[in-house]
């Protein structure tokens, strides 16, 4: 933005307006349209209840946009997801002391899927889109497996304090749900990582082009890897988040891998890489998680809800390419 | 184009008028009335083993089955896609290990395929070394055909959910989905007074045993003047439930909640908890994870239960079958209990597993609780 | 690879020979696993004629589903929307027939039409509104599955027995089934091989732009393959109404048909980047998907240790044909 400074004032207001992410006037329209429908939405059980439930959805945006920038997809988050909640009940077994030990070897096997997914595309050349599914495919298996189909313990309070606890007599706002203050550390640390360093400008450059990026000496296979990386340690700590929030169960993460790729591309990242926001995307999960809330405020029943998430799924991306085709050339 | 918009309007009136014409009844005054009958009557058979217990007293005769010697059994599963299937199929294969008759125990599992479970039975058939076969149909119309085919070869038994014919030989379930809603609805009924305000929490559409236990339970509420604030659909997702849980609290008061399974009880009264709420009256399945609760915050509750001991009953009848001896048929209509707050205690096992259904009738036997992810 | 002696001998040749037998070969090893496995455990009896066809007649609805599937991929396009399709489909067909015989035809009709449309939007939101395919497809499925759970929540209509000659029927001794999948499979490799259409599909999904640049209306072409991968899972459908008797508004997504029709199709050689692949290694796909299955089976595999085998499988076998490709992948 800091460039349009510089331009004279009458053009700036014409020229400005497609520069803002037209996610954030949608995600805007929405919430004065629940506060429309539900006053008490403006309470803070209201909206930090909202924001708690928008979190998971909105880290797992933020670290897909990493891969689908770089080009690629990451289908295998849903069911890390259920392993990270089945895999930590029947590690913890309801001992509030095994709680931090049991989160480090979720991240670490978080780490090693966002490896394998990375190596197998990078070094296999298998495509992401089956590579990530054999993924999805497998981790859910081995959720299975693991706790013989149902799970065998229970989640320690001290592991469900992130999802579930609420900071209460917070001035101001009265209750600050920890789930949002995740949701803030980790989205500012991805957006950081994506848009303040040289990691972020490598990711965009390998998916813009490749191949001029590996001519101008970016280490591909690396970066590529780490944007699997990043994508599944999100996915890890959504799953630590939704675990907390409503407990054991086994189909968790079911249907969030496609969620966290709409909210992705209602941020306005462009599938096939090169383009993409992290702000822009938790925006876009936020987004998602409004039009429910919304819908669901009016009454509206599941098939509605269903339609209306395609139309604007289409819609999202028909405007967006529409507006790159005038402004881009 | 227009002709085009023509067809397209045809269709969806088609699909409109079939939508209401053609659906099955779930609402069935008659076998509401059967099943409420049911719930009330005195089993036939021994004492403490509801799984062997019938309530309707007509036997079906076996003696063309009789077979010598070790005899091969095989089962078509639906699918262990959840934790009671998971707690059934144990049952199962543990009633299995009990009877030195079964030489053979072969095993599919269709993954909650109809498609794949035809494609199953038809594998066993032409395998042909099966001596009977056990179906539990993935769903209760398109299975029909496969289980008539089979039916033509050897000895059926089918349990949980039914299929359109009446050719095998004993057709095993539990009261069923009306038994269940009224069980329910009936306790929110007597602990509720009248105009209070009741929450009906739904897993999903159009599932014959959940669809009746909605309608048996939506039935009793109204009769007894009870204002149902809402019928939501859970999809059986903890998170969802507790979110709908908290929108519903935004807006008022709730005195009781009603839910057609037990699975996302614990996520519903956390909701309560969370908020700083009063637990209402609560109607729960019979779950560990609820069971535990139940008696933790003292709450007024009753879990009905779709017993999964119902596993181990078609073993029980291949052996008898194969046997010669007669069983009960064409339809063995095992017991349904609810855990209520009188017999909560001998339910509750802490070193079983939160999702265990409690309802088992497995505590007997020689692997428990090892074999259910208990421990000692 | 018995014409190998009789190919020429440079070196791309050989590359190519190798893309064209490498469904074959793993279907080989597919087949000598089950053979293997069905001999280890001591159970001949599954090594019979009958047996054989109930493995062909495992997957028809996923094979059907996964011929057209093979046309999207092979403009480099994708569609995720056949599971709701397929639901919609059988829902449709059922309610229509509603187990009267004289309305098997207007019923036909009607699937038929309703998936040409589909297809039709599905390819015009690709092409005109430039809108990756995936997102295309996956909006459309949901809208699909969203109309039509709104209307139906259960299985709805019903099949009248002369239409469960599809699905159940025996012509000159073999399932009717069977032959229809593989009449299908002949006329794709016919319309792919043969014709210029065939050839456009090629040149489009190699390279747009020089299709484009050589006179080829992409678009026109991208739409056909859309409308034909529609109309196979409008067929798809038909099967599975007339194998379950009746439609509900579920079948399609819990037979996964969307998700592994692509997987079918990769297995079988043929790229998801477009230009290259074909028929037959889409059907070896097929077969070796129901081997798995029959293997799996004959084993006694656990249902959870499948699905992890499953996942790996996929992936190895799509490794086994990737791993020589010198390009980035996406």
């Amino acid at each position: 933005m800091t460039d349009h400074t510089l331009s004279s004032p009458q053009p700036k207001q014409t020229r400005r307006l497609p520069q803002i992410n037209p996610v954030y006037f949608i995600l805007a329209a929405l919430i004065v349209a629940i506060i429309l429908n539900n006053p008490n939405f403006v309470e803070p059980s209201g909206y930090m209840n909202f924001l708690k439930r928008a979190a998971p959805l909105a880290i797992l945006a933020a670290g897909q946009v990493y891969v689908i920038v770089s080009g690629g997809f990451d289908l295998s988050v849903g069911s890390l997801i259920t392993l990270v909640v089945v895999g930590s009940s029947m590690l913890s077994n309801n001992d509030p002391s095994s709680t931090w030990w049991v989160i480090c070897v979720m991240l670490g096997i978080g780490l090693g899927v966002g490896l394998v997914n990375g190596l197998v595309v990078c070094f296999l050349k298998v495509p992401s889109l089956i590579a990530t599914l054999g993924m999805m495919i497998t981790l859910n298996g081995i959720a299975f497996m693991w706790s013989g189909g149902a799970p065998r313990g229970y989640l320690p309070e001290s592991f469900r304090y992130f999802g579930r606890f609420n900071i209460r007599d917070v001035p101001l706002i009265q209750m600050l749900p920890v789930a949002v203050i995740v949701m803030a550390v980790v989205g500012f640390a991805l957006y950081w990582l994506m848009h303040r360093t040289n990691l972020g400008r490598m990711i965009h450059a390998v998916g813009d082009n490749p191949r001029a990026a590996q001519l101008a000496g970016v280490p591909i296979n690396r970066v590529r890897v780490s944007a699997f990386v990043i994508s599944s340690l999100s996915a890890v700590i959504a799953g630590i988040l939704l675990g907390g929030f409503g407990g054991v169960s086994t189909d968790v993460g079911t249907g969030y891998e496609l969620q966290a790729i709409t909210a992705a591309v209602l941020g306005g990242a462009q599938l096939l890489g090169g383009r993409g926001s992290v702000p822009a995307a938790i925006a876009g999960a936020l987004t998602l998680t409004a039009i429910f809330t919304l819908l669901n405020f009016l009454g509206l029943p599941q098939p509605v809800r269903q339609v209306v998430q395609g139309l604007i799924l289409i819609a999202a991306v028909a405007l967006a390419m529409y507006r790159r085709k005038r402004t881009g050339q | 184009m227009k002709q085009v918009l023509t067809y397209a309007t045809a269709i969806g009136l088609v699909l409109a008028l079939a939508g209401t014409a053609g659906a099955q009844n779930f609402n069935d005054p008659e076998e509401f009335a059967r099943q409420k009958e049911q719930l009330t009557m005195t089993p036939h058979g021994p004492e403490g083993q509801p799984w062997v217990q019938y309530l309707v007293d007509q036997m079906a005769d076996t003696s063309k089955y009789k077979k010598e010697g070790a005899s091969t059994v095989c089962f078509s599963n639906a699918g262990v896609n959840n934790p009671w299937r998971v707690v059934g199929f144990t049952n199962m294969t543990q009633e299995v290990a009990l009877h030195p008759e079964i030489g053979n125990f072969v095993h599919v599992d269709a993954e909650g395929s109809d498609d794949k479970q035809i494609a199953d039975i038809q594998d066993l058939l032409a395998g042909g070394n099966c001596d009977i076969l056990i179906v539990s149909p993935n769903t209760t119309a398109a299975l029909t055909p496969a289980v008539e085919a089979a039916c033509a070869k050897l000895p059926v038994i089918v349990f949980d959910r039914g299929v359109q014919t009446d050719c095998p030989v004993t057709f095993i379930h539990p009261v069923g989905g009306y038994g269940f809603g009224i069980q329910g609805a009936q306790f929110i009924a007597d602990n509720v007074e009248k105009g209070g305000n009741v929450l009906m929490l739904r897993i999903l559409p159009g599932v014959d045993v959940l669809e009746t236990r909605y309608s048996a339970g939506r039935r009793i509420l109204d009769e007894a003047g009870l204002n149902v604030v809402g019928a939501e659909f859970t999809d059986g997702d903890n998170a969802k439930t507790k979110s709908i849980v908290e929108d519903y609290l935004q807006r008022g008061k709730i005195d009781a909640v009603w839910m057609d399974a037990g699975a996302t009880a614990v996520a519903a009264i956390e909701a309560f908890e969370d908020g700083g709420h009063d637990i209402p009256v609560f109607v729960g399945e019979d779950q560990q994870d609820f069971l535990q609760k139940w008696r933790a915050l003292d709450m007024k509750a009753i879990a009905p239960t779709y017993p999964s001991y119902q596993w181990r009953t078609p073993i029980i009848a291949a052996v008898s079958i194969l046997k010669g001896e007669s069983v009960p048929g064409p339809e063995w209509v095992l017991p349904q209990p609810a855990v209520t707050q009188d017999n909560l205690d001998s339910f509750i096992n802490e070193k079983m597993p939160p999702l265990h259904y409690a309802m088992c009738g497995c505590e007997d036997m020689p692997n428990y609780p090892e074999a259910w992810g208990g421990t000692k | 690879m018995s014409d190998a002696t009789a190919g020429s001998v440079r070196a791309p040749a050989m590359r190519v020979r190798f893309e064209r037998w490498a469904p074959a070969l793993l279907l080989l090893a597919a087949v000598t696993m089950y053979v293997v496995a069905c001999l280890a455990t001591g159970q001949t009896q599954y090594l019979n004629w009958n047996n054989f066809l109930a493995v062909i007649g495992r997957s028809i609805a996923l094979g059907i589903t996964a011929i057209g599937q093979t046309f999207v991929i092979l403009v480099a396009s994708i569609d995720l929307s056949v599971a709701s399709l397929i639901s919609a489909v059988a829902v449709l067909a059922s309610v229509v027939m509603n187990g009267d015989p004289a309305m098997i035809v207007p019923a036909i009709g009607a699937s038929l039409i309703l998936g040409a449309i589909v297809g039709l939007i599905n390819g015009l939101i690709v092409t005109r509104l430039d809108v990756n395919p995936l997102i295309a497809t996956l909006g459309m499925s949901l809208v699909i599955q969203g109309c039509l759970s709104a209307f139906v929540s259960n299985f709805a209509g019903a099949v009248p027995t002369q239409f469960q000659f599809f699905a159940y029927g025996n012509v000159f001794g073999l399932p009717f089934a069977i032959l229809f999948f593989f009449a299908l499979a002949l006329i794709a490799f016919f319309v792919l091989r043969f014709t210029r259409f065939g050839s456009n599909i090629y040149a489009v999904g190699g390279n747009q732009d020089a299709a484009r640049f050589a006179g080829i209306s992409t678009e026109k072409v991208i739409i056909a393959a859309h409308v034909i991968c529609s109309l196979c899972a409008t067929v798809a459908g038909l099967y599975l109404a007339s194998r379950l008797r009746s439609g509900a508004p579920w079948i399609g997504a819990n037979g996964v048909y969307d998700l592994e029709s692509i997987a079918v199709v990769v297995i079988g050689g043929t790229v998801l980047a477009g230009g290259r692949g074909g028929i037959w290694g889409t059907v070896a796909g097929v077969m070796i998907f129901s081997l798995i299955d029959s293997i799996f089976n004959v084993l006694g595999v656990d249902a959870f240790v499948k699905q992890v085998l499953r996942g790996i499988i996929i992936v190895a076998a799509v490794a086994f044909y990737a791993v020589r490709t010198r390009r980035i992948v996406a």
